[in-house]
C-alpha cells in the first residue's frame, strides 16, 4: 500500500515584522521578510509523524501558491524531511482571496495525485482558517480540520478537535482534508542532513495553464471580495504608568473605579 | 425590505450571545431572518424574536450533531435558496467560519471572515476588519454573489427589538458530502461557572510571570470579584498551567471586552493579535520595559504577587 500526503504551506510576511499594505491594497510581500507560516510547520510535522507510524510506502509532497520567494517555505519543509515540492506560481495569481486560492490548491492536489492533504489551522498573515475547508469543498472529500491529535490506520483518518462548546473525536476514509492545530505537536528543527538532502529534493513549478485555471477566475480581478480601504490604527494614546512602591494595587483600583468597572 | 439570514449559534436551544450581536448588526442591511438548526431549534425563536428576528427556519435532524460541519452548509444553502438574503451573517467562531466559507463557494459568493463591524453600503454591506494584529483597519465589500459575512463576537450590542419571529419549517435534503465526517465521541467542556471568554465584557489573564498552575488562584480570585473570564498567554498554556481552551491570541480566543487586564503578560505579537482591540487595557508587569505597556491606558510596574492581591481585596472591599 502507498499513502500519498500532501501538505499544503503558506509563504508569510514576519509577524515581527513591519506588516502592511501596497497601493493596491494588497498585502505587502515585498517590502517585509517572509518565512514558511509558523503554523503549517505543524502541518509537515504530523505529515512527517504520519510517515514514521505507517508501514506503508509514504510519500509527502509539500504544495504552494505563492511569488517566487514563497520556494523558502517548500525548502523548509523539505529540510524538515518532507520529500518533494510544488509551487504554483503565475503573475495572475496576485492578489488572490481565499475562495480563489483553494480553487489553485484543489487542482494542483488533483493533479499531483493524493490519499490525504494535511494543512496548517489558518495562516498567519490571513489568519482566516478558511482554505482547509473549501479546499475539501472543491474535491468533493471529507473534511477533517483543526485537530490536536492526529493518526491514519487502514485507509481511516482519526482525531480530535476542542471545539468551543465540546471536544469532540472524528473519524473518515480517505481520502480527506485534515487540518492541524499548534497543540498537534511540536514541530521538529530541520537537521543539518535535511538542509543539505532538501537541496537535492524535486521542486516543480507550475503554472495557471498547468492547472486549467483561467487567469480571470483568480487574481485581484477575479476576488469575489473587494478591500475598499486600509488604515494604519492610530496607535493607542500612552496611559498612565505607575510603580508599584506598595499600593499599586489600590491605586489600579481607583483608575477601575473611575471607569465604573468597580 | 430585503432579508438577512442569520444562523443561530445554540446549545440545545440556549443561543449563544454572540447571536444576539449578529441580529443587532442584521438589522442595519434589512429585516433578520434566523436559521437555527438541530436539537432544540424551535426553542432559540423567544428570544430571537426578542431581538430583531422575523422569522425563524428550523429544522432537526440527527445529523446535526453526528457529523462535521457539511449537515449544516447543506441546510443554509437551502435557506439561502428559499430566502434569496441580501446578506448571510454567522458569527466568526471555527464552525462558524467554516460553514460560512462553503456556503460562500457553493452559493458562488464573496466571504468576508472576522469583521468587527458592518453598514450598509450602495453596493452592499460594507465590513469593518482588523488585521495584521489589529494594527491596521480595513473596509472591504463582496462583489460577487451572496455577501456571506463572519462577525467577531462582541463586535455589537446586544439590543432588545421585538419582532415577529415566526417559526417556519426549513426543508432540507442533505447532500453524500454530509456524513463524510463522523463525529464519534464528544466530551462537552465543563463549565466553571465564569463568563465564556470570547462574551466576557471583562477578561483577567495570567501568562509566564504567574509562574505555576497554582498561583492561577490569584488571578481567577481577581476575576471573581469582577465578574470577568480568566484568560492565558500562550507560555502559561504550553507551560500546562491553565487549559488551552483560556488561551488568548492568534492561536487562542480573540478577545475584544470592555476591560483586559494583562498580569505577567510581556505582550508578543501573537498574544496582542487576541486582546488588542480591547477598550481599556491594563497591565501589571515587573518589566517597564515590557511592550505590553505600550498598549494601556493604565499600567502597573510591579510584582504582581503584591499588586494583583491588594487589588481583589480592594475591589471586594468596595463592592462592601
Ligand atoms: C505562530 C505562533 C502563534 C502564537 N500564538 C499565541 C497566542 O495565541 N497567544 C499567546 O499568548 N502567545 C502566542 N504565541 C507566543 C508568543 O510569541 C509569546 O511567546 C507568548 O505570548 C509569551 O507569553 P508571556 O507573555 O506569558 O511570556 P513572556 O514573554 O515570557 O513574558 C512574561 C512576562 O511576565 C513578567 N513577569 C514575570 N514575573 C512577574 C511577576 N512576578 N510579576 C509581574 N510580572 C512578571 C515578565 O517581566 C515578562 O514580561 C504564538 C507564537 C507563534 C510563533
Ligand atoms: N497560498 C497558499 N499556499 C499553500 N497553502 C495555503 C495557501 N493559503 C492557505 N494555505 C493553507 O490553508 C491553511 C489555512 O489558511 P487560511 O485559510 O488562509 O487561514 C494554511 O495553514 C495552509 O495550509
Amino acid at each position: 500500500m502507498s499513502l500519498r500526503i500532501v501538505v499544503t504551506v503558506k509563504y508569510v510576511p514576519d509577524a515581527t515584522g513591519d506588516r502592511h499594505f501596497a497601493d493596491d491594497l494588497t498585502v505587502d510581500r515585498d517590502d517585509v521578510d517572509g518565512l514558511l507560516s509558523e503554523l503549517d510547520e505543524y502541518a509537515v510535522e504530523q505529515a512527517l509523524q504520519i510517515s514514521e507510524n505507517s508501514d506503508d510506502d509514504v510519500e509527502i509532497t509539500v504544495l504552494t501558491v505563492g511569488p517566487e520567494d514563497a520556494k523558502d517555505a517548500l525548502r523548509k519543509a523539505l529540510s524538515m524531511g518532507a520529500d518533494k515540492a510544488i509551487h504554483v506560481e503565475d503573475d495572475d495569481l496576485h492578489g488572490t482571496d481565499a475562495i480563489g486560492t483553494s480553487l489553485v490548491l484543489a487542482k494542483a492536489i488533483e493533479k499531483a495525485g493524493y490519499d490525504l492533504v494535511i494543512s496548517g489551522m489558518a495562516s498567519t498573515d490571513g489568519t482566516a482558517g478558511v482554505v482547509p475547508a473549501l479546499v475539501a469543498e472543491r474535491l468533493g472529500v471529507p473534511q477533517v480540520t483543526l485537530l490536536s491529535e492526529v493518526s491514519v490506520e487502514d485507509g481511516t483518518v482519526k482525531g480530535r478537535r476542542d471545539g468551543d462548546a465540546a471536544s469532540e473525536q472524528l473519524e473518515a476514509s480517505l481520502p480527506a482534508v485534515v487540518s492541524v492545530t499548534d497543540q498537534s505537536g511540536e514541530a521538529r528543527y530541520p537537521s543539518f542532513k535535511g538542509i543539505m538532502a532538501a537541496k537535492k529534493k524535486p521542486v516543480q513549478s507550475w503554472d495557471l495553464s498547468d492547472l486549467d485555471i483561467e487567469a480571470e477566475e483568480v487574481g485581484l480581478d477575479g476576488a469575489w471580495t473587494k478591500v475598499e480601504s486600509a488604515t494604519a490604527r492610530p496607535a493607542r494614546t500612552a496611559g498612565t504608568i505607575v510603580k508599584d512602591e506598595g499600593e499599586g494595587g489600590k491605586q489600579l483600583a481607583e483608575f477601575l473605579a473611575g471607569q465604573k468597572f468597580i | 425590505m430585503a432579508e438577512v439570514l442569520v444562523y443561530v449559534d445554540h446549545v440545545d436551544g440556549a443561543v449563544r450571545k454572540p447571536t444576539l450581536e449578529l441580529l443587532t448588526l442584521a438589522r442595519r442591511i434589512g429585516e433578520p431572518v434566523a436559521v437555527a438548526l438541530g436539537s432544540g431549534a424551535a426553542d432559540t425563536a423567544a428570544v430571537l424574536a426578542e431581538h430583531g428576528a422575523v422569522k425563524v427556519l428550523t429544522h432537526d435532524a440527527s445529523e446535526y450533531a453526528d457529523y462535521l460541519v457539511v449537515p449544516k452548509v447543506d441546510a443554509l444553502q437551502a435557506a439561502v435558496e428559499a430566502v434569496s438574503p441580501a446578506a448571510v451573517l454567522v458569527s466568526s467562531s471555527a464552525e462558524g467560519k467554516e460553514i460560512a466559507a462553503r456556503l460562500a463557494l457553493r452559493t458562488g459568493s464573496g466571504i468576508i471572515t472576522d469583521a468587527v463591524d458592518l453598514e450598509a453600503g450602495d453596493e452592499g454591506p460594507v465590513a469593518t476588519q482588523s488585521v495584521f494584529a489589529a494594527s491596521f483597519t480595513t473596509t472591504s465589500r463582496v462583489v460577487k454573489g451572496t455577501p456571506v459575512i463572519t462577525v467577531k463576537p462582541n463586535s455589537a450590542a446586544v439590543e432588545p427589538a421585538p419582532a415577529a419571529g415566526a417559526v417556519e419549517a426549513l426543508a432540507v435534503t442533505f447532500s453524500a458530502q454530509a456524513t463524510g465526517t463522523k463525529v464519534t465521541g464528544r466530551t462537552p467542556r465543563e463549565s466553571t461557572g465564569r463568563p465564556e471568554l470570547t462574551e466576557a465584557a471583562i477578561v483577567v489573564s495570567g501568562g509566564r510571570g504567574v509562574n505555576g498552575a497554582e498561583n492561577f488562584a490569584i488571578i481567577e480570585a481577581l476575576a471573581d470579584s469582577l465578574g470577568a473570564a480568566v484568560g492565558a498567554s500562550r507560555a502559561a498554556v504550553d507551560a500546562g498551567w491553565y487549559p488551552h481552551t483560556n488561551q488568548v491570541g492568534q492561536t487562542g480566543k480573540s478577545v475584544s471586552p470592555q476591560l483586559y487586564i494583562a498580569n505577567g503578560i510581556s505582550g508578543a505579537i501573537q498574544h496582542r493579535a487576541g486582546m488588542q482591540t480591547s477598550k481599556t487595557i491594563v497591565a501589571v508587569n515587573k518589566d517597564a520595559e515590557a511592550p505590553i505597556f505600550d498598549l494601556v491606558d493604565y499600567g502597573v510596574v510591579g510584582d504582581l504577587f503584591d499588586v494583583v492581591p491588594q487589588l481583589t481585596e480592594e475591589i471586594n472591599t468596595r463592592k462592601g
